[in-house]
């Protein structure tokens, strides 16, 4: 007889393994799908999961690819860990891209060191007013900023649209919907000759440190955490909530901004209507994968960036449609939400029946 | 300038036609909330009824089990997200989004074979009296069935939640999960059903959208709709009668922007086609800013798991 007990705590070694099984089981049910379409599913998944990084240019990608997953989701635990629901990241990310690349327009065919930098700065600031939004109207307003930080998204795609196609198109381009090529000076310098991986990276890496560090050693990450248990407690401890889900916010947007920098500024090189593959929607999976914690959301980030390759892999090689790679980031954050339940409960084995 | 009133009358019919997918995925939504679940895979469940109903109208040709099958499709893919929530108490919030995003992609997969394919011609009835009353006659007639479907749900949906047993039930449940469990309420019943009653008209409302509205299979067509959906709840205060209200000037804003490009008003098309969403965050603030308000028609258990030992 077996019997569901709930724990007295949830335990600490499952918080951790879960995410595997997770992953494990999205697997397994992948390949059922992949079955189920008539491919021979170890074949499939394969070609989805492994021949995309089996070599060097391959692994160049998934670092490209893992870059702004890890950066939007580093910023995205700060709002998720103290209870805020920005899902609006895909249009921090696109205002943020919208923003540098009008600064790096203006630096158009100059060179000069200083440029790079006000071009970071710019888009981290765009990604931070855009944030700005949702979180005025929730402080101030009592608005759900699950809702306005999403309808910002489709927002912000229509005001890069109107730019790229009118006033900033490029004036020898054919009416493409895209402007001039950013000069030199205003791009993310390449680490390695014939691979695009690019030194965004750094920006990623030092969001994972910098977060570790409010998280674990500062009095806001403690904050930040006693409010994610339950706000009844921070308000009777005195906490300022109102300026912390501001903070929050704003450092999400600002990830997220970066990481549309690093996009334009690295492998695009200029604005187009694409500047983001729902980048900013897979970090939310992302985040979760990670567990909140900046360590976790590396491999975390890994993972889901090879959904995107792989997806692209699928496509070339077995017509199956990219939006597989969505399939499975849908199913990832299913299987990780439902092994929570071992977090919280356990089976009991009972030898007796009753 | 002389104005057709029967042109106006076309307007009117074409703002309703735009609002009717709103209104059956947002009464289907306020049923859910209002037994104190937060589903917002809304987006997700409406695409995947989008395609289950033209896949299925395109491989039987037949109209009626694709209107239903789109419905089931919808109970379907709710049933993950409400075996997810009730059973295994997952957070309700990052389980709708994994349903959206699952549901987006899932679509575009099953999707991948119907597009291009033109869609069939959907009944409307009363076509005869089309011309019978100046401004009204269009108004009133010749649409489909799910057309006069929609505008009655929401008087449905409020009578069902303030006369019928079964509609206190579902209250009790979403305003205090505990009390209604002492008096011998099955609330993890109550809350299935109710979530895949949302499933199915947010099935419905997809399907309309590929079969009537626009009929034929688009990538990611519902665009936002299901969003928007969500919103009109809110805007509504959990009152199915405001819905109808709130869907009206979304359908109106919808309709204007092809109106204004049509007479060759100087605005952006991408300005025209924001303002639904800039609007809904409008409303949103100005229904929202009086916090009381919002507190008290709030479902007071929305969002939060119940989890009953024994």
């Amino acid at each position: 007889m077996i019997k569901i007990v709930k724990r007295d705590q949830p335990s600490r070694a499952i918080f951790f393994l879960t995410p595997v099984l997770a992953i494990f089981l999205t697997l397994v049910a992948g390949g059922l799908i992949f079955y189920i379409l008539g491919f021979k599913p170890f074949e499939a998944l394969k070609f989805f999961f492994i021949v995309p990084i089996a070599d060097k240019y391959g692994f160049s990608e998934l670092l490209l690819k893992a870059t702004p997953l890890c950066l939007i989701a580093i910023g995205l635990s700060f709002c998720f860990k103290s209870n805020n629901w920005n899902i609006g990241a895909e249009g921090q990310l696109t205002f943020g891209a919208i923003v540098s690349g009008g600064v790096a327009l203006l630096f158009y065919e100059q060179e000069g060191f200083y440029i790079l930098p006000i071009v970071i700065l710019a888009g981290a600031i765009g990604g931070m007013l855009y944030a700005s939004i949702p979180a005025i109207l929730k402080t101030y307003f009592n608005t759900n900023e699950i809702l306005v930080s999403l309808m910002l998204v489709y927002v912000s795609k229509l005001i890069l649209d109107y730019l790229v196609v009118g006033p900033w198109s490029n004036p020898e381009g054919f009416n493409f919907p895209e402007t001039r090529q950013f000069s030199d000076s205003a791009r993310l310098p390449l680490l390695f000759e014939g691979l695009r991986i690019h030194a965004g990276i750094f920006l990623a890496l030092a969001a994972v440190v910098i977060s570790w560090f409010v998280f674990y050693k500062t009095y806001l990450g403690f904050q930040m955490k006693v409010s994610g248990f339950s706000l009844k407690t921070a308000k009777y401890a005195g906490y300022k909530g109102k300026k912390m889900i501001v903070l929050v916010f704003l450092i999400s947007g600002a990830c997220a901004g970066l990481a549309g920098v690093g996009e334009i500024t690295g492998p695009i090189g200029q604005l187009h209507r694409e500047v983001s593959p729902d980048y900013g929607f897979t970090a939310i999976i992302v985040a979760f994968l990670g567990r909140l914690h900046p360590v976790g959301i590396i491999f975390a980030s890994l993972v889901v960036a090879i959904t995107y390759l792989g997806a692209e892999t699928a496509q070339i090689f077995m017509q199956i449609p990219k939006y597989t790679g969505q399939v499975f980031q849908g199913m990832i954050l299913f299987f990780l939400l439902a092994s929570d339940y071992l977090l919280f409960f356990k089976f009991k084995f009972t030898g007796s029946k009753k | 300038m002389i104005i057709d009133v029967n042109f106006v009358g076309l307007i009117i019919a074409s703002i309703m036609a735009s609002a009717v997918p709103l209104i059956l995925a947002s009464c289907g939504e306020l049923i859910t909330e209002r037994s104190g679940v937060l589903n917002l895979g809304v987006e997700g469940m409406m695409i995947i009824g989008a395609i289950s109903g033209f896949a299925l109208m395109t491989v039987t040709g037949s109209l009626i089990i694709a209107v239903f099958g789109a419905m089931l499709a919808g109970v379907l893919i709710s049933t993950i997200f409400a075996f997810l929530t009730q059973t295994l108490i997952t957070n309700h919030v990052a389980t709708g989004l994994a349903l959206t995003i699952f549901g987006i992609g899932i679509s575009a997969m099953i999707g991948k074979n119907f597009v291009g394919i033109p869609g069939k011609e959907f009944p409307v009835i009363f076509e005869s009296l089309k011309d019978t009353i100046p401004l009204l006659s269009p108004i009133l007639f010749g649409h489909s069935i799910v057309f006069y479907f929609a505008f009655a749900l929401p008087f449905i949906t409020s009578y069902f939640l303030k006369k019928t047993k079964i509609g206190l039930i579902v209250r009790a449940v979403g305003d205090s999960p505990e009390a209604a469990s002492n008096q011998g309420i099955n609330v993890k019943l109550v809350r299935y059903s109710c979530i895949l009653y949302g499933g199915a008209m947010c099935g419905l409302a997809g399907a309309y959208l590929s079969m009537i509205y626009t009929p034929q299979w688009i990538e990611n067509m519902t665009g936002g709709r299901g969003w928007i959906a969500l919103a009109l709840v809110v805007f509504s205060t959990w009152n199915p009668i405001k819905i109808l209200i709130g869907a009206m000037i979304f359908g109106g804003l919808t309709i204007i922007q092809f109106h204004m490009q049509a007479i060759g008003v100087r605005i952006p098309v991408q300005f025209l086609t924001a303002l639904p969403y800039i609007v809904t965050i409008i409303v949103l603030v100005v229904i929202s800013r009086d916090s009381r308000k919002i507190r008290l028609s709030t479902p007071s258990s929305l969002g939060k798991s119940f989890y009953k030992d024994n």
